[in-house]
């Protein structure tokens, strides 16, 4: 770079600063402070890079004319794919949070430094506890199928087993996910879908789980929107067999479904997208793990996780990393799972929301959240060739919508819906080929009559 | 107190209770909207009809606070803590620099954060624009041929780097033979434990007299049985292992792959490239060094790139372009199920495209230059302060990006540990230092990466610092053995966190647990650090 170069990005590389430097530690040469890297994998030169733009403005403008070939789901747009990440409403006080720098900007400070970092995050955790039932609650994961990973093989180390039962209706890539980070400790057994119900098939959760089963996972509401009515019998059914129940959440359902502590779960997992995070394509996915307060499952968790603390004198408190010889940080190769950077501030939005919330807004939240999925499922099962299985079944804002009758694919469908200025449902006709030309429906309290009644209509159009 | 903090700086100290104590007598934070009432008439109260059992008795014992308490509240919070935005951060191994303001805003726009990942592609071009073209740039960058930025952290990144390997030998119908990687002691402990958790047996290197890991011990650990190779490079001391291209040959030799964690890579922009360095793979963070924000730990991304050979082990989705459209490639790949939900943190992605863009190649060698001569700086300062000793004298390399001290004299002669100047560090108004990972090899050991944004003179007040502390060492030991005094808290009991029955990671567990508290022992304990 030779006598200097000027960014406001590296201020030391200004050529006044760089020479008081140099001369400071008495170098002629900043190249000579590479002296330990060979001169044969040394890059000659300058890379093939694009050419630069050091003048915000331009930057600006450059980086907004390639944001602008999106199509996002605001303005006169709607949208109702979900599968694993969904619209909701973020409440301008989380964003204002999330984008305060001094948590953004934040990373490895300690019990002093971080201190109110740390309590953000301990009332996270809090706050997830009060929505699943639970007293331990981990930091955030990276996201529900990680969080769902983990669990599974924390089940996998506490049992000593390693046989482990999932739905059928788990999503093809949640499943992925799992099955590769699983697959060296665990051995994972799909379980039949009731085709009556939708819902687990007992009979069949009753024929698999065995001596060798560590764990059964159940996801309720499940990726195709049904609630699991039976959490209790599939909770006995798994304790029977000495085998623990791990449950899938979506927390934004919790202010009208009964906390899973309460029917029988030893661990739950979910994802805190829902819970006042953008969507950023995926981006705003994070997880949480919670269970009961025991010294054998606080012992698994691979994550860090804050325990609140007294002050030594004069009252007060503060927070700090506990038992971290649990994390890969501590036990290196001797580890089960590994820790790391994952999504915090993310898990700071969702203490924000859910302060914001209360008990009373997630209750109305929720309730809410179910009458328009309801009644948009009932309008479009209105629709000729259009049938929804399993409209009698609760279900919590996501339900299947099968095509098939009226001789259209999903594709056709979806490609019809984008004219409308819709995101249609997520086509499930690969994932689930045994459901015909059916898509996933997702309805939040975006969605108010009018709303469903242009998608209702554009629907109309697309499948006649 | 105030006269010996010497910066005169005072943390913010709130006193703010947990959110669920504060008083609220039944507030409303947000009203969510009003069901219509074409909606209400037709369906009626659908969660009122659950089966029992199935629907929740009472809501959840959530805060009732109006809106501005619940702002105020998490206001009061940031003011009590250290983000880059607010003071000097220099902890090892973390990277950290400034985060440009300018990304933020353009992250926030709807056309980017409101978008969902499963939309028609033709809807999503921006964000798949952003994703190719970073993904073109991350190859010249590393000399790699195929990027994915699907991992959401680096131990994400070097995870996805651990089945990369796996899938290669088991493509081969080598899985069950070749069950071991090898990696150093100074390495990142993501590079010892992602391997183990993707079922790898792991040998470390211990360094020798220069600090890392010598050919010989390589020779001597690799064999027929020998999967890989995963280490950094310059290690977390901060010292680069000049015979890596022998590493690399031996392990090829050997039938293995080689990954390049380039966790610490911020010294190596546009000087070295992994591929040429002949690796099989790499992982960058882009939080780290390519400017994205951490996050408070973690929105993080890992760019992992691969050669050619490896290409088709990618997890799914591949970005594509035709010339004209960009699409997303679902097809199963060969080797790697999903790794994160989705396409990963892209706006991790764009905020280091932004970053890349504004500096140009010549701008990322000045990034590299200038961590290396802040480093160098730091280096020359403290080791004139005496108290502190640089290891391994018999490496006279310079160092590069940051360094692994030890206060080791300090604490033969005063007591005053690592950690207690850590402690101290948190008065002066910085955030304070990284001692090392675990298990500590060097006695009272303290790390330092200054980065390529401070000035002169916030490098001058760290310094300063820890002169400071080093003085009061010797002249009141106790007020640094009993710091931080003007930090957001005055130090806890370290004890408690520990102990399982006082433990609490829930405000529910610590209403029902507190009362134990009383009954263990009080000890400040070693909790003031944290470290990623």
């Amino acid at each position: 770079m030779g006598d200097g170069f000027t960014h406001p990005y590296v201020p030391n590389a200004a050529p006044e600063p760089r020479r008081k430097l140099l001369d400071a530690i008495g170098v002629g040469d900043v190249t000579e402070l590479y002296a330990a890297i060979p001169e044969a994998l040394r890059v000659k030169g300058l890379l093939d890079l694009p050419p630069a733009l050091p003048g915000e403005q331009d930057l600006r403008r450059h980086l907004e004319e390639i944001v602008a070939r999106n199509q996002p789901c605001t303005g006169s747009w709607l949208n109702f794919c979900g599968a694993g990440c969904a619209q909701h409403y973020v409440p301008a006080i989380v964003d204002e949070i999330v984008h305060r720098g001094e948590f953004l900007t934040a990373y490895g400070g300690g019990t002093y430094s971080d201190h109110g970092k740390n309590q953000a995050l301990f009332e996270f955790q809090s706050l997830i506890g009060e929505l699943v039932g639970m007293e331990v609650v981990s930091t955030p994961v990276y996201d529900a199928g990680a969080a769902t990973g983990s669990a599974v093989t924390m089940a996998c180390r506490i049992t000593g087993r390693r046989g482990v039962l999932v739905p059928q209706t788990m999503s093809a890539d949640r499943r992925l996910q799992l099955q590769g980070f699983a697959k060296p400790f665990a051995t994972i057994e799909t379980v039949a879908r009731d085709p009556a119900t939708g819902l687990i098939d007992l009979a069949d959760l009753r024929a698999k789980a065995s001596a060798e089963t560590a764990a059964v996972v159940i996801e309720s509401p499940g990726y195709l929107g049904l609630i699991e009515t039976e959490a209790q019998a599939i909770a006995d059914i798994a304790h029977e067999a000495g085998a623990m129940l791990i449950v899938g959440v979506d927390p934004i359902s919790l202010g009208v479904l009964a906390a899973p502590a309460d029917c029988g779960a030893d661990l739950v997992v979910g994802d805190l997208q829902p819970l006042g995070i953008h969507m950023y394509a995926g981006g705003g996915n994070g997880g949480f793990i919670a269970s009961r307060d025991e010294a054998r499952f606080v012992a698994e968790y691979p994550s860090i996780m804050f325990s609140i603390a007294p002050a030594v004198e004069g009252g007060g408190f503060g927070f700090a990393w506990s038992t971290m010889e649990r994390t890969s940080y501590d036990t290196r190769h001797d580890a089960t799972d590994y820790a790391g950077t994952t999504q915090w501030v993310w898990g700071i939005g969702v203490a924000v929301y859910l302060s914001l919330m209360g008990p009373e807004g997630m209750a109305e939240l929720g309730r809410g959240i179910m009458q328009r999925a309801c009644y948009a499922a009932e309008r479009i099962a209105g629709l000729p060739g259009v049938a929804v299985p399993h409209l009698g079944q609760p279900f919590f804002k996501e339900f299947v919508v099968d095509f098939s009758g009226t001789g259209k694919t999903v594709a056709a469908v979806n490609a019809a819906l984008l004219e409308a200025e819709i995101h249609g449902g997520k086509d499930l006709s690969g994932e689930f080929p045994e459901l015909g030309q059916s898509a996933l429906y997702c309805v939040t309290e975006l969605h108010g009559a009018a709303e469903i009644e242009r998608l209702v209509s554009a629907l109309g159009e697309a499948v006649r | 107190m105030t006269d010996r903090v010497g910066s005169g700086f005072h943390a913010a100290h709130w006193d703010e209770p947990l959110i669920d104590e504060i008083p609220g007598d039944g507030g409303r934070g947000l009203l969510p909207p009003r069901v219509d009432d074409a909606i209400a008439g037709a369906v009626g109260d659908v969660a009122a009809a659950l089966p029992e059992g199935v629907r929740r008795a009472k809501p959840p014992a959530l805060p009732q606070l109006p809106q501005h308490r619940v702002l105020r509240h998490f206001l009061r919070l940031s003011q009590m803590a250290m983000g880059f935005d607010v003071t000097v951060d220099m902890m090892g191994t973390c990277t950290m620099k400034y985060s440009p303001k300018v990304h933020e805003y353009v992250a926030r726009l709807p056309g980017f954060a409101d978008v969902h990942p499963l939309q028609d592609p033709e809807t999503l071009q921006g964000t798949l624009e952003i994703l190719y073209r970073f993904n073109r740039m991350m190859c010249e960058i590393a000399g790699m041929d195929a990027f994915t930025f699907q991992p959401a952290s680096g131990a994400q990144g070097i995870y996805t780097n651990a089945c990369l390997i796996r899938a290669y030998h088991a493509s081969r119908g080598e899985d069950g033979k070749r069950d071991e990687i090898i990696t150093t002691a100074f390495s990142h402990p993501a590079d010892a434990a992602t391997p183990a958790v993707a079922g790898f047996k792991v040998i470390t290197l211990m360094p020798g007299e220069m600090g890392f890991a010598e050919v010989d011990a390589l020779k001597a650990a690799v064999s027929e049985r020998t999967a890989g190779l995963m280490l950094t490079n310059p290690e977390d001391t901060g010292q680069y292992n000049p015979n890596i291209r022998a590493f690399v040959d031996i392990v090829h030799e050997a039938g293995g792959l080689c990954a390049y964690d380039q966790a610490n890579g911020n010294p190596l922009l546009g000087v070295v490239r992994a591929g040429d360095t002949g690796f099989d793979m790499c992982q960058f963070n882009l939080h780290k060094t390519f400017s994205a924000p951490h996050g408070a730990l973690g929105l993080g991304c890992a760019a992992v790139g691969v050669k050619e050979h490896l290409e088709r082990f990618l997890p799914r989705p591949i970005v594509t372009y035709d010339g004209e459209r960009y699409g997303l490639d679902h097809e199963p790949g060969e080797g790697i199920e999903k790794i994160r939900a989705f396409l990963g943190n892209v706006h991790a992605v764009l905020k280091a495209y932004a970053w890349v863009r504004s500096l140009g190649a010549e701008g990322l060698r000045a990034v590299a230059e200038t961590a290396v001569l802040n480093n160098n700086y730091m280096l020359h300062n403290i080791r004139q302060i005496e108290g502190t000793t640089i290891p391994w004298p018999k490496n006279t390399y310079p160092k590069l990006e940051q360094v692994r001290y030890s206060w080791e004299p300090l604490y033969e002669e005063t007591g005053v540990a690592s950690h207690d100047v850590l402690n101290r560090m948190v008065d002066f108004g910085v955030q304070h230092y990284m001692e090392s990972h675990v298990p500590m090899l060097v006695p009272q050991p303290f790390t330092l990466e200054p980065g390529e944004s401070l000035t002169i003179a916030e490098m001058d007040h760290v310094l300063d610092a820890l002169r400071r502390i080093a003085e009061e060492a010797r002249d009141t030991p106790e007020h640094v053995t009993a710091a931080p005094h003007s930090a957001a808290i005055r130090p806890i009991d370290g004890d408690v966190p520990e102990d399982p029955d006082c433990w609490a990671f829930t405000s529910r567990a610590y209403r029902r647990k507190r009362g134990n508290w009383a009954n263990v022992k009080r000890g400040l304990g070693g909790h003031g650090g944290g470290y990623s």
